[in-house]
């Protein structure tokens, strides 16, 4: 590993040496972090795994029952049926703090549900009032598919984030410090010796001249 | 900003019947409807979901809003059923965060 390049003095040094305590710390939490980013992340890869394996089904179905219930009337009719939805869904947003991650948190807004069915009965088969039924159960459950998955996405980001920092300060900042330590200090250490011995020749000398 | 609704973009088979149950749909005849849309309605909607089969195709623009908290933008399976595009997230997402895919793995 490349030793930083800087001059050889006790200045330096003493700089230097804070420096890789500084990244010896830095390099330890940041690990600390990645483990528990890790083990959050594990826990809701997990719960957005069984609820797309359960949505999905659920949404096939009911828009699959839908096109059915469609199918019994005319385009037109089933359009005119569903043109003017009797509410509107409103979402509760807020975020959370996930590991320094800011994750989402959404919920559906309990609003008075005055009417699911903004049709005549008459005009539609009856399949129409299960399907939409359904969807408006599986609704509730896709928006917290929703925050689950966002939260997925944005931590598995930062992870990969963390993991590039924490690889950087080990296998580069950390080697290059103490490198670069180790050169300074045996530079002063030469210096040292090479002044000693200097002083000792022109004692020696003087003792000659003599 | 944002307006606290459910924007459902997809074919017109698959999101009619969402507009039943209250969100806000978008019905999109090409690709490059679909991207254009996607991109205005992220300005205002907390929860954008998107059929499979049109997700797939502005999967660059979706990866944009990846990072962000809002919009939440998911894939759905439509009328035709699921093509794996939103379990393969998943995987995709393991594998970036653990280096590989354990989940299905075993």
């Amino acid at each position: 590993m490349a030793r930083l390049n800087v001059n050889p003095t006790r200045m330096e040094l003493r700089r230097l040496k804070t420096r890789l305590k500084t990244a010896v710390r830095g390099h330890k939490l940041l690990k600390d972090k990645a483990d528990e980013t890790i083990r959050q992340f594990m826990v809701l890869i997990k719960e957005n795994k069984r609820l797309r394996e359960e949505t999905e089904g659920e949404v096939s179905a009911a828009l699959r029952s839908f096109l059915l219930a469609g199918a019994v009337t005319t385009a037109p009719v089933m359009e005119e049926a569903v043109a003017m939805p009797g509410y509107s869904v409103e979402l509760e947003t807020s975020e959370k703090n996930v590991m320094s991650v800011m994750v989402p948190q959404i919920s559906v807004k309990e609003g008075d549900k005055k009417e699911l069915y903004p049709y005549s009965f008459a005009g539609v088969s009856a399949e129409l009032d299960g399907s939409i039924a359904n969807l408006s159960e599986v609704l509730v459950k896709l928006v917290h598919l929703a925050e689950v998955e966002k939260a997925c996405n944005m931590l598995a980001d930062e992870i990969e984030k963390n993991r590039r920092r924490v690889n950087a300060l080990e296998y580069v900042m950390i080697p290059q410090l103490e490198e670069t330590i180790k050169y300074i200090t045996m530079k002063l250490d030469e210096n040292e010796r090479s002044n000693t011995i200097r002083l000792m020749k022109v004692k020696s000398m003087i003792e000659n001249r003599t | 900003m944002r307006n606290n609704k459910i924007a459902v973009i997809g074919d017109k088979d698959s999101i009619l019947a969402f507009k039943a149950v209250g969100a806000d749909v978008f019905h999109v005849r090409n690709y490059f409807d679909a991207a254009e849309t996607l991109k205005k309605l992220a300005r205002s909607y907390a929860v954008i979901f998107i059929t499979e089969e049109i997700a797939e195709n502005v999967s660059e623009i979706i990866a944009r809003y990846k990072t962000r908290p809002y919009p939440a933008v998911i894939p759905i399976p439509g009328a035709q059923g699921s093509n794996g595009f939103g379990m393969n997230g998943i995987s995709r997402n393991v594998e970036k965060a653990i280096g590989t895919d354990i989940l299905n793995g075993n």
